[in-house]
């Protein structure tokens, strides 16, 4: 808390005269606001972008109409859409667990962004821990998507949440795995002590540092957090075409909104984790460009693997259910355990 | 061993060729027409909405025995003898006055079957092609130039002819002797 505190101090001096609770509760609830803010125009956007992006893979052109400039409003329409819907709860569903899973998912999403370093000073929550953190964290939204595919009392409900824990909880491995190679070169867990490790240029980052190791372990994480984050070609939860909606088959309106919100807050998640660890954090790429503010750099190196993320998405079909383990067991877990040790040997020699 | 490194190594670089595609794709020009803004030409020949020039109608009913679905609904009364309707511009001499030309849109095909045998082409394919309506009975065009009073004027008119032609037919029939009896039965019908 210390460094957020001290940022609002500096932003608004009158603050530090009060008792410090009160100055914490109030600063740690704007952050909130803001960081949920931050989630659903991320979210709105990128909703946007994908479409866009996905016609022009495809050669049409995407939401047009709405808004006047290329769709821009697409988005913002279908959100007050979904605000009008009804809110159906089947009956034969488990009532309480159903209600509770779209928030379980969203609260894991949202919890994530406490440990996201931002700039120098501005850090929700700068823990010792926070890679640990916010990877623990992450792993609750499994819980929330086996709990909505079980609550929904569907078939289809129930095939993608178990899909969802099968895929979470094997490719949480090479996750851990492969960003244990960069804690190996940074010495720590704490996100802003990793990001200033990498400071100097763009060939200090952790991404081209100790080369190629780090650089295979940059990949095997992208991958790896393309399946965490349920996006093709790792969409078998959700997989349209064999399980309707997979574990979201039985939401609609709000409650289905929030998984949409979640899923786009973890897309951002997994891209903010691979920028601060492997591709310098709000650091600069050269030491020249550092009169540009480090939350440009940061989001900028963020969006840009969200871009790569939808690149993907439109690009590959769907893996089989046995292919998505063969790709988890047995090539990125022995890669990244290769990694490890391979890093490690170079640390020590 | 060999087989999977191959392996990883082809998924590698047909990932890669495949971003490639999509990347090219990104920046190639959509093939999309944006319809109500833009309209695209259509094809010469195209077949779309129907359309009488009821001037140039002779009542001849070939269209509406060629229709496959039966969507097109005349009447015609004959014209009196002292009446004279005119000629088609195609210099035809018009008999009849064709008081109820309706074709039902929601039946048409667009097969064009109509068209050909017109003998004065007076029914024709348009490209016209947005004709929605919120009421499906709007879909029945009515062609004829006559209104409702007029054609049912006219209708009246030949019943009342062909009333009279009937009394004096039976009139006849009356005064004639009785013609011997033929119990010929007919074709069962």
């Amino acid at each position: 808390m210390e460094p957020i505190l001290q940022f609002f101090y500096n932003l608004v001096p009158g603050l530090a005269d009060l008792p410090l609770w009160i100055a914490a509760t109030i600063v740690g609830a704007i952050v909130v606001v803001a960081m949920f803010t931050y989630i659903a125009l991320f979210a709105l956007i990128g909703i946007w972008l994908e479409r866009k992006i996905s016609g022009h893979m495809q050669d049409r052109l995407g939401p047009m109409e709405v808004g006047g400039w290329h769709g821009w409003a697409q988005t913002i329409a279908d959100t007050v859409k979904l605000l009008l819907k009804e809110d159906i709860v089947p009956d034969k569903a488990d009532k309480p667990l159903f209600r509770f899973a779209p928030i379980l998912v969203f609260a894991a999403a949202l919890s994530a962004f406490a440990a996201i370093p931002w700039s120098r000073s501005f850090i929700p929550a700068n823990l010792n821990v926070g890679l640990l953190y916010i990877l623990s964290i992450s792993s609750l939204v499994v819980i929330g998507i086996l709990m909505g595919g079980w609550a929904s009392n569907n078939k289809w409900s129930l095939y993608g949440g178990m899909r969802a824990v099968a895929q979470i909880v094997s490719y949480e491995i090479p996750v851990s795995l492969s960003l244990i190679v960069a804690v190996l070169i940074a010495g720590t867990l704490d996100m802003q002590q990793i990001v200033l490790n990498q400071s100097g240029s763009i060939l200090s980052w952790n991404v081209f540092r100790f080369f190629p190791f780090p650089f295979i372990a940059f990949f095997i994480y992208f991958i790896a957090s393309l399946a965490e984050v349920n996006r093709t070609p790792f969409d078998l939860p959700e997989a349209e075409s064999e399980l309707v909606a997979g574990f979201q088959t039985e939401y609609s309106g709000m409650r289905w909104s929030f998984f949409m919100l979640a899923e786009y807050a973890d897309m951002f998640v997994v891209a903010a984790i691979a920028t601060t660890v492997f591709l310098g954090g709000w650091q600069a790429p050269f030491e020249f460009l550092t009169f540009i503010p480090a939350a440009f750099w940061f989001l900028g190196k963020a969006l840009l693997i969200v871009f790569v993320q939808m690149w993907l998405r439109w690009t590959l079909p769907r893996l089989r259910v046995d292919q998505l383990m063969y790709t988890a067991w047995k090539v990125l877990t022995p890669f990244s355990f290769a990694l490890i040790v391979f890093v490690s040997l170079w640390k020590i020699l | 061993m060999g087989e999977y490194f191959k392996n990883i190594y082809k998924a590698i670089v047909t990932i890669l060729i495949g971003m490639g595609v999509t990347w090219r794709h990104l920046f190639t020009r959509a093939v999309t027409i944006q319809y109500p803004h833009v309209k695209r030409e259509l094809p010469p020949r195209s077949r779309q909405k129907l359309f009488v020039d009821i001037d140039d109608c002779i009542g001849c009913f070939q269209c509406a025995r060629a229709c496959p679905v039966d969507c097109i609904d005349i009447e015609t009364v004959k014209a009196g003898k002292e009446e004279d309707l005119g000629e088609t511009s195609t210099g035809q001499k018009k008999r009849l006055h064709v008081v109820k030309f309706d074709i039902d849109l929601t039946k048409c095909c667009y097969c064009a079957d109509c068209v050909f045998p017109c003998p004065t082409e007076c029914i024709v394919m348009t490209p016209k092609y947005e004709f929605s309506t919120y009421d499906r009975f709007d879909l029945i065009e009515h062609f004829s130039a006559y209104s409702a009073e007029e054609a049912e004027k006219l209708k009246e008119r030949d019943r009342k002819e062909k009333e009279a032609l009937a009394a004096a037919r039976a009139a006849k029939m009356q005064a004639a002797p009785k013609p011997p009896s033929s119990d010929k039965p007919g074709p069962s019908a």
